[in-house]
């Protein structure tokens, strides 16, 4: 298996060629062939994989050295931490990374003997992880050479460091697959280490004011979650001996007081990664950093690494109260980020706060822990990477050619830039309606909720896809509403940008309809490598039903669209009291002018708005985490 | 067949009158005279509308207003001018700004005359235009089917009749 | 499976029966209780038989399709909750033939149906958590999402259910839109919004959407009564009285309140179903 190796260093030589290259052409060229070199390297991998069947692999044991030339570059990413803190007047920061990096340490130099661990462990979970990140990261990756030279031509006020972002890119790639690979936790946590700080890094990538701040939100929030992380570490290191994750897991499964501790603040670090409340306003002050960034690191991948360790521990957490944590979290947040998804006009923003709330959702289904949750949650972290990929990508090439991200001026997009439209309707429609995946993924996690007799998930679940639904249909019907379509737009989107986006909704509406395939053949086996048993999550009745309406909705519009083409009807004036200048547009106004007639969406932003309801929604979670953690941890000592 | 007289929706407008024409409409269709139980309905709506009531003249103002209201309403259409105003332009016809009668803008075809007029006169016009409607319903249908054998003859002819509006 | 056939095909042939009669119903006990005479039982079919013998006009020629889609997708809700199957799953396509019908209002840039179009998604919001809540409802009492398994059970669900048979009654108005949550359109004319959202339908648009929300208000019937059925046969008569009174029920909601705000709606749609059906949860799950 020399994908595996070649998969995490691959890119980290590539960004050291990316920081180097300073010529865009052929930076760009090494960039369109490196990323169809890990696409391919992931493809081939995954088909090798499975075609020699499916078997779980555990590999290297011996790994004294890699292990210190991981040890050195924690450390050297303490020092750039730290210089950077000190830098930009934020010295507090830096204590973050210097106390959890000397623990390590400690714990690696003078701690207790460690039991002989296999370092990289191959599954299902992680081979889909891999083929996530591999075909979405380097897409995204792709689309990002046309987008930042279209950035960097309307925001010459940034200078242009694109061989830095594409370093950082390359290196966040690298990161990623290594932390999906790895079954030690000493390697989990310079991976997961690296990640925060390439999404701290490109947060602050245009040097402002506000991305400065924004981005050292983010470095905070996330460098706490990894201070859990190492304590989690190095408890489990001096108590069971063993640095292993699915080690950990395998004793959480078996209720082993040793493990409720380590499990416990893996979790709770998880929940930084994920943007779960309280500490998701680094994810919406994310939203700075140029669209790629977001789409990569934001929502397809990196707050995956988080609902990622949360799959892992599932098994650990079901029925327990740490269990009982998360998912409250995850409920909570769902629903409360969709409630104020409402009251933004800002596309970026609304996705932003949808991608917090569907985390929340895989949260909540993790927290639960049980095979018919868990399986839903994976069909949301699909589903939600693709969709919510295309719709960054598709928000960042739509604000390039209008120069404006807001809903507002989106109206009737998809006469004035029909590319655009058509795959940000394909996006959203994946969001949430029938047939797509989340949707199913939502009638599983309700069940499983109902299943377990949790309450407050369950009117979580119920009162948030009200409030998911609404915000999502008022986008998809500006959208299609028919003001302003004689302004003319100039598409001004790339062919790399187009290629991915094309993929994309392709890969889209692909897995909706290849979905119960997916699940029989990938997912399901991959639920009894987890949980150790079989169960069907979904029952036949509802597969058969499930295929009717993917076959129904895509059959009747088409056909009812082929009978409207062919009729014969007299159009009209809309009715407009009868003043209509005739366009649809304008009206004759009492002075015998004509007006223009512009309708906005609704969007309460004094009853739903985040001014008014972040602040109780963080102190209700501050106060839950804080109380359910005194009564796990007090509890397991 | 007589089916499509039992449905007929009205679209009431109130051009530059008095007023009186107006709320003696609105009368009409109080409870006390009940007219839903003929099926009338009082919609706001031109779209949905099949019998245009028109009260008060037309001035120069309002005219492009009844004629666009006219022309959003489905055929068949038939068209009731109530009171003076609406028949002639009546007491205001010498006014600077008045054109006159309903029938200057748009083709009406049943006149009620009468300042105000009277809720029974009204009635009664309105009878008189729903059997217009159902007549010029039949004609519009034995019209389609028409159409049809003639597109058949059309396309076997291999023409295409395209779908204009 | 041949009941299953036989009823699909029983909803398809005598739902727009039963709706357009339900719908005349209403007519004509609303006429009565003003104190008039009412038009005609059969009046709705008259309507609508004259809809379609008009002209087609149409303001964007994408209303017929979408409004078509708006038909068959709430059709084949009806079908799959009569074919036995699953109620979540049926309510899930219900609200994406709902989008289907806002964006039919959207299109055209009536302000009348614009408005009307965000004030449905607004209802949307309103009525989802409590539809959800009562298929959840049927899950608890009878440990099945399944239509078909639900009309076996040995008791009727509304015996464990009644919290969430009054929100979904409740908001029940909202879906049949009538006063006061009749925001989006109502049947009574001249109000502030024309027609609401389907102020620029007319003639063969407004008789398609004039059927399907026939087909809809069977559907919704259907599932009233399902709080009723068990299998004990005389189940199904109890199960129509009590569909009968709970639209007369609505009726007379309808004819003796005003239209309130959206406001008040949200609050107290979100409200009733938090308390009656949030407790009915509670004391199902805990007990």
């Amino acid at each position: 298996m020399w994908m595996i190796p070649f998969l995490i260093c691959f890119p980290f030589v590539v960004s050291i060629l990316m920081y180097t290259i300073r010529v865009n052409k052929i930076r760009n060229i090494i960039t369109y062939i490196s990323a169809g070199i890990i696409m391919a390297v992931v493809g081939l991998f995954a088909v090798q994989w499975i075609a020699g069947g499916c078997r779980e692999m555990e590999l290297y044991y011996h790994t004294h050295i890699i292990d210190m030339i991981m040890l050195a570059a924690v450390w050297l990413l303490m020092f750039l931490v730290t210089y950077l803190s000190f830098k930009h007047k934020r010295k507090i920061i830096s204590l973050l990374s210097i106390i959890p990096t000397l623990m390590i340490t400690y714990l690696e130099l003078y701690g207790p003997q460690q039991a002989e661990i296999a370092h990289v462990h191959v599954d299902r979970l992680s081979v889909l992880m891999c083929i996530i990140i591999g075909i979405i990261g380097s897409l995204i990756v792709i689309y990002s050479v046309g987008y930042m030279h279209g950035y960097h031509h309307h925001h010459t006020e940034f200078q242009d460091r694109r061989y830095y972002f594409f370093m950082l890119l390359f290196v966040f790639l690298g990161a990623m697959f290594g932390f999906v690979l790895s079954d030690s936790l000493l390697w989990i946590d310079l991976f997961w280490e690296m990640t925060s700080i390439c999404s701290f890094l490109l947060i602050g990538y245009t040097k402002t004011e506000e991305a400065i701040a924004n981005s050292f939100r983010a470095l905070w929030m996330n460098l706490l979650g990894g201070a859990a992380l190492v304590v989690a570490i190095c408890y489990a290191g001096y108590t069971t001996g063993n640095l292993s994750l699915s080690n950990l897991v395998e004793l959480g499964a078996l209720g082993d007081a040793k493990a409720v501790i380590p499990v416990t603040l893996i979790a709770v670090a998880a929940l930084t990664k994920a943007a779960q409340m309280p500490f998701s306003k680094w994810l919406m002050g994310a939203m700075v950093a140029p669209t790629p960034s977001s789409a990569l690191l934001h929502s397809a991948t990196m707050v995956k690494a988080g609902i990622y360790i949360l799959f892992r521990l599932a098994p650990a957490m079901s029925g327990t109260t740490t269990g009982l944590l998360i998912s409250f979290i995850g409920g909570f947040t769902f629903f409360a980020a969709s409630i104020m998804a409402i009251a933004q006009t800002d596309g970026k923003k609304v996705l932003a706060l949808s991608t917090i709330s569907n985390l929340g959702l895989m949260v909540a289904c993790a927290g639960v822990g049980t095979a018919e949750t868990l399986w839903a949650g994976i069909f949301l972290m699909l589903f939600h990477a693709i969709s919510k990929s295309l719709l960054f990508q598709n928000t960042g090439a739509t604000e390039n050619a209008l120069h404006s991200r807001d809903i507002e001026d989106m109206h009737g997009l998809i006469y004035r830039l029909p590319r655009l439209g058509a795959f940000m309707f394909i996006g959203i429609a994946g969001m949430f309606l029938a047939p797509f995946g989340m949707l199913i993924s939502k009638w599983s996690a309700l069940k499983a909720s109902v299943d377990e007799s949790n309450i407050l998930l369950v009117l979580f679940i119920v009162f948030g896809s009200a409030t998911t639904m609404f915000y999502w249909t008022k986008w998809m019907s500006k959208l299609i509403s028919y003001t302003d379509t004689e302004i003319k737009v100039k598409d001004i989107t790339k062919k790399d940008e187009l290629l991915s986006l094309m993929i994309h909704a392709v890969l889209m509406i692909a897995l909706c309809l290849l979905f119960p395939v997916l699940s029989t053949v990938y997912i399901e086996p991959l639920l009894v490598e987890v949980f150790g048993t079989s169960t069907a999550v979904l029952p036949m009745g509802v597969l058969l039903l499930l295929i009717a309406i993917v076959v129904f909705i895509f059959f009747v519009p088409l056909t009812a669209f082929r009978y409207a083409t062919s009729i014969k009807v007299r159009q009209i004036v809309s009715y407009m009291n009868g003043i209509n200048v005739g366009n649809n547009k304008e009206f004759v106004d009492s002075m015998g002018e004509n007006k223009h007639l512009f309708m906005t969406n609704w969007y309460f932003a004094h009853t739903f708005g985040q001014r008014k309801l972040m602040r109780p929604c963080i102190w209700i979670t501050s106060a839950w985490l804080v109380v359910m953690l005194c009564i796990i941890i007090g509890g397991a000592l | 067949m007589g089916i499509v007289k039992r449905s007929p929706w009205l679209l009431h407008y109130d051009g530059s009158s008095c007023n009186g024409c107006d709320i003696e409409v609105l009368a009409c269709l109080t409870p006390v005279y009940d007219a839903e139980r003929f099926g009338i309905i009082n919609t706001g709506d031109p779209m949905q509308a099949d019998i245009f009531l028109i009260t008060g003249g037309i001035n120069t103002q309002n005219q492009a207003v009844v004629k666009q209201l006219y022309d959003q309403m489905p055929s068949p259409k038939v068209v009731v001018a109530v009171g003076v105003c609406a028949c002639t332009g009546g007491v205001f016809k010498e006014c600077y700004n008045i054109i006159g009668g309903a029938d200057t803008t748009i083709p009406v075809d049943i006149y009620v005359p009468g300042c105000a007029a009277r809720p029974q006169a009204i009635i009664d016009g309105i009878i008189k235009a729903v059997a217009l409607f159902q007549e010029r319903a039949d004609e519009q249908e034995a019209n389609q089917k028409g159409q049809k054998t003639e597109n058949a003859a059309l396309n076997e002819a291999g023409k295409e009749t395209g779908n204009g509006n | 499976m041949i009941y299953r056939i036989i009823s699909i095909a029983a909803f398809l042939i005598f739902a727009p029966l039963v709706g357009g009669l339900l719908s005349g119903l209403d007519r004509k006990i609303s006429a009565r209780m003003q104190g008039r005479i009412g038009p005609s039982i059969f009046q709705p079919f008259y309507d609508v038989r004259k809809l379609f013998s008009k002209q087609f006009i149409v303001v964007n020629p994408a209303q017929v399709f979408l409004i078509m889609s708006f038909l068959f997708t709430i059709i084949f809700t009806g079908c799959m909750f009569f074919g036995g199957n699953d109620v979540l799953l049926c309510f899930f396509l219900l609200s994406t033939g709902a989008t289907f019908l806002i964006f039919a209002a959207c299109i055209t840039n009536s302000p009348y149906s614009n408005l009307g179009a965000s004030r449905e998604l607004l209802q949307m919001m309103c009525y989802e958590p409590a539809v959800l809540l009562a298929c959840i409802g049927f899950y608890l009492a009878t440990g099945s999402f399944n239509v078909s398994d639900i009309i076996q059970a040995d008791m009727p669900a509304i015996v464990k259910t009644p919290g969430f048979f009054i929100a979904f009654v409740f908001i029940l108005t909202i879906k049949l839109r009538k006063s006061p949550f009749d925001l989006s359109t109502s049947h009574h004319p001249h109000q502030e919004l024309v027609k609401g959202i389907t102020t620029d339908m007319g003639a063969k648009t407004l008789g398609l959407f004039e059927v399907a929300e026939w087909y809809e208000h069977v559907f919704l019937m259907g599932f009233v009564g399902l709080f009723f059925i068990n299998k004990n046969p005389w189940s199904y008569l109890v199960a129509v009285i009590a569909v009968l009174a709970t639209y007369f029920l609505e009726i007379l909601i309808d004819n003796t309140s005003a239209r309130v705000k959206w406001q008040v709606m949200l609050k107290s749609a979100w409200g009733v179903t938090l308390l009656v059906a949030g407790v009915n949860l509670i004391i199902l799950m805990v007990v």
